[in-house]
């Protein structure tokens, strides 16, 4: 057989790639597993279709086609918590949810703090339904006293380092391990929390913790730990990523460090940005304890306006998946974290781009190119030659979310039974399609 | 309408006006029973009480069995000490369990806020709150509203002041849903390490000077001060607390006349009253006691949905 000029072919769709500045109807060719061309939709473009097989051609009329979302937070749980999530659970939910690569964090068990830790994750991923990039941890353990391997853990392919869920409390500790990452030219992602602010908290500190009696952790604790680490990142010159941000003042020293020209970047989860802690009194739902917990609504709006204006620079996930049985208990006995990867695309769309806050062009590029520059990562553009990693969307689809659906092996997510706007309907990783609706 | 508006007693901050009345207008009824020879009616006959204690509790547990014992339930006693919880059983498998042996109703004493409403998440039984974490404690509010109106014939127009740990105290938290919604006037005091962040939300007047507060005020609700409290630093000491926030008789002075000291109990006293003060004609701290387990016998039998008079 003569060999095919393309292998896939997705047509009629709005191709939307931020990092290309294109946003226009056109056909998307891929092969070999990578892109090959980007053509503006036409009638002889149409009719060379014609000899298409079928099963090569996707038909994207009234859908987006994006470049592969990217979430640079997520835990996949692997090795050590199986039955919560693996490698290959993680990625199939990833694929259901449109990402096409995913950042997975070190605290597994044992924790990846060296090389054969990075390897044995790389090995489970090699066949996933996503990439996975491995963050290493930045001291041994995660016990924050001694910087791990780093040089090892790049070498294995580690792209950056971070205590994920520990923040580093010793300013020194934090000060060596900017000095040795800036030697690899990865960033440092900090979990910024001042822990003896926040000991024993279960929620924000506010007056939902004060009618809930329950011990809240203050938004000052966030604003204290990135505000010293901007300060440690200023001096270092080194690159430092903020995990997750919550606050106002968090938004607002961030804000004020990229306006001095200081190498800091930060994300925001969909949690963050659309829920809050009024949430927690009404069931005490387990799902809604979440390390850094959901803050009040000036927080939220202040997290939202942070995204709006680039100060935060990308969305992500922290999917952080327990099994039922650990989140079916008291409030405050339930260990933090939610699932997301399967959620976010709908709740950006629906909370952020129907509310008029982001394009569709914002929303793509900050789960897309942003991600993919902080990390120095391939991918998250559609430019020629690049990996086929390929996402479409029904950009106005109604669909609720169900437990019972999800392909993460847990279902600790408090958007069950939400009604959301628009849905991921293919994926594909590499020229392979891994999901489709 | 002789019903209350939920089947369960969770806490006061949703509790409607006519609940709370409805509670304090039964236990009337029940304080007369427990000033007669046979302190005992056949109410809640045929009814099993689960008292489920996963915190140790001395007073409210006594309480709520006699009162069940008056009531002529049957009861059922769990604490940690002698449970499965030690074995690691969660408790969605601890409740499901005993309540496969036939409860009809739970009172809970549980460390974690919610815990309660959990229960209520995976049991048929109505709950009773009897204390979780630093949320609610409503008998004992309602205990304290009980004894006020009892003294005052009204809640509505006096001014109570609520002294001690705000920010841990759950007795404090329902005296302040319970009391707001009644028509009193409160006043929270205490250090201000002891206030919750944004406690002005609660719409109380929030003192940290103890004369302030005590201006003019009918009611002095004192809380117990917890010994963990001084050792994790949220006050220096002891003897300073009850410099600042102590109650003794010169203070009382600011008091309107016929003034009330109330004490949920258990005291230290010379720390948080002088022991003139709580022993004096103004303390109604043992009529509190009494006065909780007439409460509690009205919300025990309101939850129960039986009706006056109807026994098996």
């Amino acid at each position: 057989m003569a060999s095919r000029k393309y292998d896939l072919v997705i047509r009629g769709g709005r191709v939307i790639d931020p990092a290309l500045g294109f946003g226009s109807d056109a056909t998307v060719f891929i092969k070999d597993g990578t892109l090959a061309k980007i053509e503006p939709e036409s009638a002889a473009g149409r009719r060379s279709l014609k000899s298409l097989d079928k099963s090569q051609l996707i038909d994207a009329t009234g859908k987006l086609v994006v470049p592969g979302l990217i979430d640079i937070h997520v835990h996949l749980r692997e090795p050590g918590h199986e039955a919560e999530e693996t490698v290959e659970s993680g990625c199939r939910a990833a694929a259901a949810g449109g990402f096409t690569a995913v950042c997975c964090m070190p605290n597994t068990t044992p924790c990846i703090d060296n090389q054969e830790t990075v390897k044995f994750v790389q090995d489970r991923a090699q066949n996933a339904d996503a990439r996975v990039y491995v963050v290493g941890a930045i001291t041994k353990n995660l016990a924050g006293e001694q910087l791990s391997e780093i040089g090892d853990l790049v070498k294995m392919g580690a792209v950056a380092i971070t205590d994920d869920g520990h923040f580093l409390q010793n300013p020194e500790i934090m000060r060596r391990a900017l000095e040795y990452a800036r030697m690899f030219d990865i960033p440092v992602m900090q979990h910024a929390e001042d822990q003896y602010l926040t000991a024993g908290a279960v929620m924000n500190e506010s007056f939902q913790s004060a009618r809930l009696g329950m011990k809240g952790a203050p938004p000052v604790a966030e604003e204290i730990a990135v505000t010293r680490d901007i300060a440690l990142c200023r001096m270092t010159e080194s690159r430092l990523h903020i995990q997750h941000v919550t606050t106002r003042g968090a938004v607002e020293a961030i804000r004020q460090a990229k306006r001095e020209g200081v190498n800091v970047t930060a994300e925001v989860t969909p949690h963050h940005l659309i829920l809050t802690d009024e949430e927690i009194g009404r069931e005490f739902n387990t799902s809604l304890r979440v390390n850094p917990p959901l803050r009040s609504r000036r927080d939220r709006d202040a997290v939202i306006e942070g995204l709006v204006d680039g100060t935060i620079d990308c969305i992500a996930s922290d999917h952080a998946p327990h099994s039922i049985e650990e989140k079916d208990c008291e409030f405050d006995q339930a260990p933090p974290g939610m699932i997301g990867l399967e959620t976010t695309l709908g709740l950006v769309k629906t909370y952020l781009i129907d509310k008029g806050y982001l394009s569709w062009a914002d929303a793509v590029r900050k789960m897309t190119i942003n991600p993919a520059r902080i990390l120095n990562l391939k991918g998250g553009s559609l430019s020629r030659g690049a990996a086929a990693d390929v996402t479409i969307i029904d950009p106005d689809k109604k669909w609720t979310v169900k437990a019972d659906r999800f392909r993460s092996r847990s279902k600790n997510s408090p958007f069950v039974g939400w009604k959301l706007s628009g849905q991921v309907v293919t994926t594909i990783l590499g020229g392979r399609v891994v999901y489709d609706r | 309408m002789n019903r209350l508006s939920s089947r369960h007693l969770l806490g006061l901050e949703d509790a409607p006006h006519r609940d709370i009345e409805l509670i304090l207008n039964t236990a009337e009824t029940f304080r007369e029973v427990l000033d007669r020879r046979i302190k005992k009616v056949p109410t809640l006959r045929g009814i099993t009480v689960l008292n489920l204690f996963y915190e140790p509790s001395t007073r409210t547990r006594i309480s709520f069995e006699l009162a069940e014992k008056r009531l002529s339930a049957d009861t059922v006693n769990f604490s940690t000490s002698a449970s499965s919880v030690a074995k690691g059983e969660s408790l969605r498998d601890t409740v499901q369990n005993i309540e496969a042996m036939k409860i009809d109703m739970t009172v809970v004493r549980h460390n974690s806020a919610g815990a309660p409403y959990f229960l209520t998440q995976c049991m048929e039984t109505n709950v009773i709150n009897a204390g979780d974490g630093s949320h609610e404690h409503p008998t004992q509010a309602l205990l304290d509203m009980f004894t006020i109106r009892k003294k005052y014939g009204k809640l509505d127009g006096l001014r109570v002041v609520l002294l001690g740990d705000v920010k841990h105290s759950r007795v404090i938290r329902s005296n302040i849903f319970g009391l707001k919604t009644m028509g009193a006037s409160v006043a929270l005091c205490g250090p201000a390490t002891l206030m919750p962040y944004e406690v002005e939300q609660f719409g109380c007047d929030v003192y940290t000077n103890l004369d302030a507060a005590l201006d003019g005020a009918d009611v002095v609700n004192v809380m117990r001060i917890q010994g963990e409290r001084q050792q994790s630093g949220l006050f220096p000491s002891r003897r300073e607390f009850s410099n600042l926030f102590g109650i003794n008789r010169e203070r009382l002075k600011r008091l309107n006349k016929n003034y009330t000291i109330m004490h949920p109990g258990p005291i230290n006293r010379g720390v948080e009253l002088t022991s003139d003060v709580a022993d004096g004609d103004s303390s109604v701290i043992l009529d509190q006691v009494t006065n909780g387990q007439a409460v509690r016998m009205a919300v025990l039998y309101l939850l129960s949905g039986r009706e006056e008079g109807e026994s098996q």
